[in-house]
């Protein structure tokens, strides 16, 4: 049988649609997160989108450019949960004062207490092979 | 009276007044690296950067539809339905009013690149699937379709499925692992950037044909596997955004490997270049192929860059820098933007005879925005590897002070972006008046 390019589109097509749902069911056996409020962590992530944190600043690299990385800052050195509270409410030199309720600072606490728990978002603790893949160490 | 319209035209319209407004903001937002103060406790870098990004978003995918619509009733001028164009249109121009009210009334809600509230992706949503269904009741009586109709054909079906996937974290389900919710999140973005990259290239595809006078291109069997190539890429290529997350490894795997693939398109440019001078110095002052001429450079930096990017050693040193922002300024404006022009020129050349010969002021607003956007990215460039060095060799310096330290590139790539306003601008200015022009003096006879 000649091949013809609607067979190459419908294979790739399939392989694609297989590729996507395997990763769609990871959360069905990805290994549950401990000591977090799921229902406050997925209510958090929306809060982060609400107030559009992600034009500044980011996750593991993936976000905005002009802050910092926000992905440990839970438990960072001088940090935690009262000094990013007071920063959120209070605003600094290049970020304004946002005037989120207790609920919405408590949800998106508990976000970041998830990111957190989720790995490290640090660059210099990597393994570089030979094949320039990279893992964590 | 609605039959008479050339919605082609009015797409590509509405779609250069989209990049106008689009470069402003993002000239506005860049100037918050020099001034971080600049309109903070107003618009604000919040509201400023998706003005800017959705905007100019919303032109390529506009600018795309609008070629693919007026590059199809070339081919059959029964093409595409007038009476649900103008519903796709009327659907786009509410969405957008929407979106961008949203932004200067502080309400978003998307994820990046899509800030705006999940309600106003339906009417885009419908939009598209009145595009899918146009273009396939008019692409399906085409026997033997050459690649530029597989092209768009795929890159209109994949991005209705990735637009729908980008929306999957409305459901609670997908939010509750946070590694797979990102990765979800950068799947989609990789994608929905591979299917609007199908229907422009596609076009840039029509656009040689036509220029050229023959359909070989069209037809050959290279056209065919560049294309299955590139859609191989657009379906698994995305991992290489996420080598720093801690997912499957897999993942990281299967992008890295077919990010590799992507040689080859690169060897090919390199190994064509030598008959492509030789075109150039012929059709020079043919504005259509002067614009694709200037896409396949930068697709050349670009893509070199991005394969370079791709070797997971040397992303841990470009990754959540301006390196990136580079590439997608690079992609964007050099690439897209290029082919959109070219695009524009050739749709609307019976509005202007300027068009299809040398003129001087489209001359120097031509090289000014090579020369602009060439300092741009080099400035990006630079401000990114600085970054990315820092934030590899765990410096004591603070995130604060290591900006201080890029202003230099910051102030480059802001005036860079003055030059690269004004020179947009021109070109986007000239298309719409005589355009304009054109129906004024329809309207007068």
């Amino acid at each position: 049988m000649k091949i013809k390019p609607i067979h190459i589109f419908i294979v790739l097509s399939l392989s694609f649609l297989i590729y996507s749902f395997s990763i769609y069911i990871h959360p069905i056996y990805a290994k549950p997160e401990a000591n977090i409020n799921i229902e406050k962590a997925i209510s958090g992530r929306l809060v982060w989108q609400k107030y559009n944190c992600q034009s500044c600043h980011q996750f593991y690299g993936l976000g905005g450019y002009l802050g910092t990385d926000l992905t440990n800052i839970y438990s960072a050195k001088n940090k935690g949960e009262a000094v990013i509270k007071a920063v959120i409410l209070t605003g600094n030199d290049a970020m304004p004062a946002y005037h989120l309720s207790e609920n919405e600072l408590t949800d998106l606490m508990e976000f970041f207490k998830q990111t957190n728990q989720s790995g490290k978002a640090d660059y210099n603790n990597f393994t570089i092979y030979n094949n320039g893949m990279i893992e964590r160490k | 009276m609605i039959k008479q319209i050339n919605f082609g035209k009015l797409f590509f319209a509405f779609a250069l007044l989209l990049l106008l407004a689009g470069i402003v903001f993002g000239l506005l937002a860049s100037y918050v690296y020099i001034n971080p103060k600049f309109l903070k406790d107003s618009l604000g870098f919040s509201a400023l950067r998706p003005l800017h990004v959705s905007l100019v978003v919303f032109w390529i995918i506009l600018g795309a539809t609008a070629s693919v619509i007026s590059s199809m009733q070339l081919i059959n001028p029964n093409a595409f339905s007038s009476k649900t164009v103008a519903l796709q249109l009327a659907l786009w121009m509410i969405a957008i009013t929407g979106i961008v009210i949203g932004y200067f009334n502080q309400e978003f809600g998307g994820r990046e690149y899509w800030e705006f509230n999940p309600i106003w992706a339906l009417p885009i949503a419908i939009s598209w699937l009145l595009f899918l269904y146009n273009f396939l009741k008019t692409a399906l009586k085409i026997k033997n379709w050459p690649v530029y109709i597989w092209m768009w054909m795929t890159g209109i079906i994949f991005f209705l499925f990735t637009f729908i996937e980008n929306y999957l974290w409305i459901f609670p389900y997908f939010r509750e692992n946070f590694i797979t919710d990102m990765t979800i999140q950068w799947k989609v973005n990789g994608s929905l950037v591979g299917s609007w990259n199908q229907i422009i290239y596609g076009t840039a595809f029509f656009l040689m044909d036509r220029i050229s006078g023959n359909n070989k291109v069209g037809y050959s069997k290279l056209s065919y596997a560049m294309f299955f190539l590139g859609l191989f890429n657009l379906m698994f290529n995305w991992g290489h955004h996420i080598y720093t997350l801690p997912t499957e490894y897999y993942i990281r795997y299967i992008g890295y490997i077919v990010s590799m693939t992507e040689w080859i398109f690169f060897i090919r440019i390199v190994y064509s270049w030598r008959s492509t001078l030789n075109d150039i110095n012929s059709n020079y002052n043919y504005y259509p192929y002067r614009f694709i001429m200037a896409s396949d450079f930068w697709v050349f930096l670009n893509m070199g860059q991005a394969i370079l990017m791709s070797i997971p050693a040397i992303n841990i040193y470009t990754h959540g820098t301006h390196v990136t922002v580079a590439h997608a300024m690079g992609t964007t404006i050099g690439i897209n933007t290029m082919i959109l022009f070219a695009a524009c020129f050739t749709f609307f050349s019976n509005h202007s005879k300027a068009y299809n010969k040398s003129n001087k002021r489209l001359n120097i607003a031509f090289w000014m925005v090579q020369i602009s956007l060439l300092i741009f990215w080099i400035s990006l460039n630079i401000a990114g590897i600085k970054k990315g060095i820092w934030q590899v060799t765990n410096s004591t310096i603070s995130h604060h002070d290591m900006m201080k330290s890029l202003m230099p590139w910051f102030q480059t790539f802001t005036y860079s972006g003055v030059l690269l306003l004004i020179s947009l601008a021109f070109l986007c200015i000239t298309i719409l008046y005589h355009y304009i022009k054109s129906i004024v003096n329809q309207k007068a006879n």
